[in-house]
């Protein structure tokens, strides 16, 4: 994986320095917190409902075993003993305390972190697909293009006071594993018919308030136009992006009312203005990325048999397992979906332990997914049945990836001062629920995504089965969607109809299931059952 | 009348240029385009650098508003205008504080007239802070990409 030279080091070293100072401007009063507020959400910090909490970057979700070991360090130091890892393959902590936040920053830089750009106004630390340089389904590993546009975007002059946040995913897959098309910007690297490697762009997509799939809007940029391509886009949405409402102002409006066709017209005529400034990095600053994402040492002539003869092992392998590049590998997923647990939530001893079964398992690498699990890339087959049992010990060993327990919930009311509904306590009865009833493998793949406003960090628009928490006179109410994927089917959830108290939306959810179970064809999911039968059968369920 | 506005050389905290400051009534881009003898202009967040662009000859001075230092609209307009070649003097006023002076500066910004007048101390280290820079921008800095290949 990627790691840091001098320069590299030089700036999040200046950074700590800065925030610092920035720190002590404002404990000395001599910066208003309105003027401090951009300042550290830049940093990551956030003023919560109890405390500050502090977003910590986890670029394209990879991480070696001395960060992770880091990051269960600093849970152990500066807040309670555990982390929550992210929708958008970040971690972060709930219990910090400002006046340590320097400190902090500084025991991250020690090894190549930071939590530049996870908040604010400015250009988002950058994800990817969680199987990336593994998956067998991959053209080329996403991850350098990310690393060029991770230091690009780091302290952009420009671009560090945009209309609104701004959110860049690459893949190199046609399956989709990182919500591409709901970003700001999407990037999928294609192969052109000259057999060329570059850049597809869709622009303009996003959850919150207003939810749109990402147009594309352009099929093919070059490699070495890359970054000049990303800064055209940049730039007409920091000049004419709304600045009237903060609702109103992500970059899929702008595509939206200015039209497609408009907005990809005045980005072509910024590019080609741009081309001649000579900004894009060199091309061997690409080839000088590439290696330190290189293949690690496969072995070759590996078993691929699995002893199957126990079934929780075996169960395990069938739901927690992708399929790898090298044969006789897997990628592995480390469940952080305990029925009944805080979906994406980690101790120290557990941060500890996936540290080290990384660097014995999976050449001393894990990924952070948006589906807030952790991933062992590279894991030879053989080993699996050591590696599970050593998570089982530790209640990470959970069979339940894509399924219903698998869920993703924002922190909602427990934490978040923007919430409406608690989010984290619907999680634990729902995968209780489905747990206690043994239904969950009978439901199969099944994504359910949970937010505790319409902000919708809980991506629930994009659930098969979504929910939202809002306020109804005072009371906690949730509504209930369906038909959403975040996948390369990308699709936006529909709101069933009127909501549900507590208890009743998770009957619901049973109710819904219900349906499915009783209209399924062989071989479908849940997702293709609701675009077979629509939402016809399921509202008269819930509601007649 | 043209209305008259805009900041004075006294005003002006800061200034990375050697030649005489400019002490010309600044005008609204509006304005500016009716005359045919104004050589200072003010640019708010919402208008267009670009239609600037026939007249840079006779420009010596660009002052662009941050009535808010939330809004960043200015930062474009000022690359906007040194890439296409403007080399007069291009002044941040309004809303200008520390934590943005290396920002504009990168910019093309080379005079900094703040509402607030800033802690000369804070601003010097401000100015100083990066020593390297990963991205092109209206600067002559060579970035990091650049610097690692040479």
């Amino acid at each position: 994986m990627y790691q840091y030279d001098q320069y590299d080091q030089a700036m999040v070293d200046t950074r700590v320095e800065e925030f610092r100072d920035q720190t002590r401007r404002r404990l000395e009063g001599k910066i208003s917190e309105e003027q401090f507020r951009p300042l550290r959400l830049m940093n990551g910090l956030y003023l919560q409902l109890h405390a500050y909490m502090l977003r910590v970057a986890i670029p394209y979700g990879t991480l070696n075993s001395a960060q992770m070991h880091a990051l269960a360090d600093i849970a152990e130091k500066y807040d309670r003993g555990y982390g929550h890892f992210t929708t958008r393959q970040n971690i972060q902590y709930n219990w910090i305390k400002l006046d340590e936040a320097p400190d902090l920053l500084a025991d991250l830089a020690k090894v190549e972190m930071h939590a530049i750009q996870t908040s604010g106004n400015c250009i988002r630390n950058i994800s990817s697909d969680h199987f990336a340089g593994a998956a067998a389904d991959e053209l080329i590993d996403p991850r350098p293009y990310a690393e060029l546009l991770r230091q690009w975007s780091s302290f952009h002059p420009e671009f560090s006071f945009l209309p609104r946040k701004f959110k860049i995913a690459v893949i190199a897959a046609e399956k989709g594993r990182a919500a591409m098309k709901l970003h700001d910007i999407g990037i999928q690297i294609v192969k052109n018919e000259a057999g060329e490697i570059g850049a597809r762009f869709y622009v303009g997509g996003g959850m919150g308030r207003t939810p749109m799939i990402a147009p594309f809007i352009r099929d093919f940029v070059p490699l070495d136009q890359l970054i000049t391509y990303a800064e055209a886009c940049l730039r007409v949405y920091n000049r004419y992006g709304r600045r009237d409402n903060k609702y109103k102002a992500r970059i899929k409006i702008l595509v939206h009312e200015l039209g497609k066709d408009e907005y990809t017209r005045q980005v072509e005529e910024e590019f080609a203005h741009m081309l001649e400034q000579g900004i894009e990095p060199p091309l061997a600053e690409l080839e000088r990325i590439k290696p330190y994402f290189a293949d690690p040492a496969f072995e070759t002539g590996l078993s691929t048999e699995i002893d199957r003869s126990d079934p929780d092992f075996a169960l395990w392998v069938d739901t927690n397992t992708h399929p790898h590049k090298a044969p006789g590998y897997v990628s592995a997923v480390i469940s952080l979906k305990p029925v009944g647990g805080i979906p994406g939530d980690a101790s120290t001893e557990q941060m500890h332990l996936m540290a080290e079964l990384s660097k014995e398992y999976s050449f001393d690498e894990s990924r952070v997914t948006h589906t807030q699990n952790i991933v062992l890339p590279h894991v030879k087959i053989a080993d699996l049945h050591a590696l599970w049992t050593k998570l089982e010990a530790a209640g990470l060993g959970s069979p339940n990836l894509d399924t219903i327990e698998d869920i993703i919930a924002c922190p909602g009311l427990d934490y978040c001062s923007l919430a409406n509904a608690r989010s984290i306590p619907l999680a634990q009865q729902i995968s209780e629920r489905f747990a206690k009833k043994g239904r969950t493998q009978e439901l199969g793949e099944l994504k359910l995504k949970i937010s505790g406003c319409i902000n919708a960090c809980g991506h629930h628009h994009a659930g098969h089965i979504g929910i939202l928490g809002v306020d109804k006179k005072g009371v906690e109410n949730y509504q209930l969607l369906l038909g959403g994927s975040e996948a390369e089917d990308t699709a936006l959830a529909k709101i069933t109809g009127r909501g549900f108290d507590e208890e009743g939306i998770v009957n619901a959810v049973e109710t819904v299931t219900d349906i499915y179970l009783a209209q399924r064809t062989e071989g479908e999911r849940f997702l293709d059952t609701y675009r077979r039968i629509g939402m016809e059968p399921f509202k008269e369920a819930l509601y007649d | 009348m043209t209305e008259v506005l805009g900041t004075s050389p006294d005003d002006v905290q800061f200034r990375f240029r050697d030649d005489e400051v400019a002490d010309h009534a600044q005008v609204t881009v509006d304005s500016f385009l009716e005359q045919t003898n104004a050589v200072a202009v003010r640019i708010e967040p919402g208008d267009d650098a670009r239609v600037l662009l026939p007249f840079l000859d006779r420009l010596q001075l660009v002052e662009v508003n941050f009535p808010v230092f939330g809004d960043g609209r200015g930062y474009s307009s000022a690359r906007v205008l040194r890439e296409a070649g403007y080399t007069g003097e291009l002044r941040a006023v309004g809303d200008v504080l520390i934590d943005q002076l290396a920002y504009m500066r990168r910019c093309g910004f080379d005079a900094f007239a703040p509402d607030t007048p800033l802690d000369e101390d804070d601003a010097e280290a401000a100015f100083a802070r990066w020593e390297n820079v990963y991205q092109h921008a209206a600067d002559s800095r060579r970035p990091i990409p650049e610097l690692r290949h040479e």
